[in-house]
């Protein structure tokens, strides 16, 4: 229905004939928007370019968007040394589990709150939003983690803090409410208990939502450097995921430049290079840039529909 | 279907307790679905609280936290004495605002652009564009800024050179981090603010424009006339729900960008970075824990203030 719209609406600006003025502002709009566009995707292009650059041409040039002098010396380095591979299964691994865990969480208790017949919803939802509003902030959970359930140094910590978020279930709950519920009820009546209903009949037609919070879930584990930085020491390293080796290396690099110039000269051989930096980022954000493009007809579509209230 | 079934009590709390019996007796499904959530948000968001005793304990690690002497206020005393208290006060607040007003310009702006851009391959591969950044975490952002800005070779840098100007020492000048953060958080984030004001947009009446149109009214007054009067209990929405996590300050981005670089620190330490240095470098878990509570109870008195103004306001854009 939104798409008829849409096309509706170009139409009809394309009848009504445009004035000297409007032209200006097409172009005008044209222009802020590709400008915008280019400045969001240079960084990318920059990092690509100089992941397939030779480190001599980086360190006489800098970075630059098209490689002076190709080669591939950095993702060979990448994925032989040590820490990457298994940054990357953990990334992968956390990720895939954990975004299953939190979609199985999410959209039973999001399901259950847009069950009209469902007599605790009300609180249900007072519950879940008000750790939105209020919450015990980093000390008090650090404390919880370390003190109490001992998870520091284990794989869990990355997996068991992240399985729910409110605004998500708040945002699940909304798109469960568009649907009609006269489609549950017909099940009901034909035998079928809530969880058959919940996976046969409202997950199929929901894809937008479950694309959209699948999306932000999965980011949320992808993107985790946090917890490892916080929870994990490093005579844990097989638990490091990706985003904190990157921290790694930024420590690393800015630990060089904080020092005297003669000193930099006797550590700058555990340096990483520059190119392996950029090879680094390159595949920590590979997946979600493949990705994307097939995710984001849905999310945008799936964000619109939630303008989440508590 | 519930009709033929017990009405609801009017009593509250008694209500609650019968309507979770009810759901026990007559959705038992429902409940399990939803229990691993409840489970869940009682250890993870729930229990946290307790350990908020913290900020009134003298925490000894001999001791443990619960036989650690109490101390009152101390903590606080020692936080809002210091002159730290208004520096990441102050730091949050006015990044946070600086976040809040750009973000909000620059989305709406977005919004408007792709709405009055009439070709649909080039509005498509521009929203996907202008969106991307945000999936992007922040470590993956400070490693290419440290790439980006560094005084000798950043592709910045080299272009300022190549204009005539002289080289920035972005990393040593704390003066340019609030524009820079800016800079970059609304990088980060626009595009992906931008989606709800499109959406408001794409949702707004076509005949109205159609008949501004054939009045004669040009695009621009279309704009300024219908657009943005229309948008503003949006933005006045989002708005207020940004105030109300104004004392939060972005973590994930200051701390990747600044990292140990005191230099830097006085236009970037937020209460958030505050506290977690406090934590993790001189291990303070008493008064760490302290200007965490403050946080969090700053932070849920300017939701309830700035809902209460909703109300006010615009009773329908309230959030509770």
């Amino acid at each position: 229905m939104a798409k008829k719209n849409k096309e509706y609406t170009y139409d009809a600006k394309k009848h009504i004939k445009m004035t000297g003025s409007d032209r200006v502002m097409n172009m005008g709009f044209y222009l802020f928007i590709t400008i915008f566009s280019v400045i969001c995707l240079i960084p990318f292009l920059l990092v690509v370019g100089s992941s397939f650059t030779a480190e001599k041409a980086l360190t006489m040039n800098g970075y630059n968007i098209w490689p002076s002098e190709f080669s591939l010396d950095a993702y060979k380095l990448v994925f032989v040394s040590g820490d990457i591979p298994q940054a990357y299964l953990v990334t992968v691994g956390t990720t895939l589990v954990g975004t299953f865990v939190s979609m199985v969480f999410t959209c039973g208790a999001a399901y259950a709150m847009s069950v009209k017949n469902f007599k605790s919803r009300g609180v249900l939802a007072l519950f879940i939003y008000f750790t939105m509003l209020f919450n015990g902030g980093l000390v008090a959970n650090y404390l919880l983690i370390t003190k109490f359930l001992h998870l520091q140094n284990t794989i869990l910590v990355l997996l068991l803090p992240c399985f729910c978020n409110a605004w998500n279930i708040l945002l699940m709950r909304n798109f469960f409410n568009g649907i009609p519920a006269s489609l549950a009820e017909s099940a009901k009546i034909d035998g079928a208990n809530d969880i058959v209903i919940l996976i046969r009949i409202i997950l199929p037609i929901s894809l937008p939502g479950i694309a959209t919070i699948g999306l932000f879930y999965a980011l949320t584990y992808w993107n985790e450097w946090y917890k490892c930085m916080l929870y994990i020491d490093s005579n844990h390293k097989q638990y490091y995921t990706l985003q904190y080796l990157i921290q790694q290396i930024l420590r690393q690099v800015n630990y060089a430049a904080n020092q005297p110039a003669e000193a930099v000269g006797l550590n700058s051989l555990t340096l990483p290079t520059y190119a392996y930096r950029m090879a680094t980022i390159v595949v920590a954000i590979g997946p979600i840039i493949l990705l994307y493009p097939f995710l984001q007809k849905y999310f945008v579509q799936g964000l619109t529909v939630g303008s989440v209230k508590g | 279907m519930s009709k033929s079934r017990k009405k609801m009590p009017k009593k509250k709390g008694e209500g609650v307790l019968r309507g979770l019996a009810y759901d026990i007796r007559y959705n038992p499904y429902l409940c399990i679905m939803a229990l691993p959530a409840v489970i869940w948000f009682c250890i993870f968001s729930y229990a946290p609280l307790v350990y908020l005793v913290a900020a009134f304990k003298k925490y000894s690690a001999v001791k443990g936290l619960w036989g650690s002497d109490w101390v009152g206020l101390k903590n606080f005393e020692a936080f809002f004495g210091s002159k730290s208290f208004y520096t990441v006060t102050y730091n949050t607040l006015y990044l946070n605002l600086l976040f809040i007003l750009s973000g909000m310009v620059v989305s709406i702006f977005i919004a408007i652009a792709l709405s009055e851009v009439s070709s649909k391959w080039f509005k498509k591969i521009t929203q996907s564009v202008v969106i991307l950044p945000h999936f992007i975490s922040w470590t993956v952002v400070a490693l290419l800024c440290e790439a980006l800005l560094k005084t000798s070779n950043g592709f910045i840098n080299n272009v300022i050179s190549a204009l005539g100007f002289e080289r920035i020492n972005f990393y040593q000048n704390a003066d340019v981090w609030p524009a820079l953060l800016t800079f970059l958080k609304v990088w980060q984030g626009a595009g992906y603010g931008s989606i709800v004001y499109l959406a408001t947009i794409t949702g707004l009446d076509q005949e109205m424009y159609e008949a501004a149109r054939v009045d004669g009214a040009t695009r621009g007054q279309c704009i300024r006339y219908l657009t943005l009067p229309l948008l503003k209990s949006t933005a006045i929405m989002l708005f207020i729900m940004n105030i109300g996590k104004i004392f939060n300050g972005d973590f994930g981005m200051i701390y990747n960008l600044v990292l140990n670089n005191t230099m830097l620190y006085r236009t970037t330490n937020v209460i958030d970075t505050y506290v977690y240095r406090m934590l993790v470098e001189s291990s303070n878990i008493g008064q760490s824990s302290a200007v965490s509570l403050y946080q969090s109870i700053m932070g849920f008195c300017i939701v309830l203030a700035t809902n209460a103004l909703t109300r006010k306001l615009d009773p329908d854009s309230a959030l509770f």
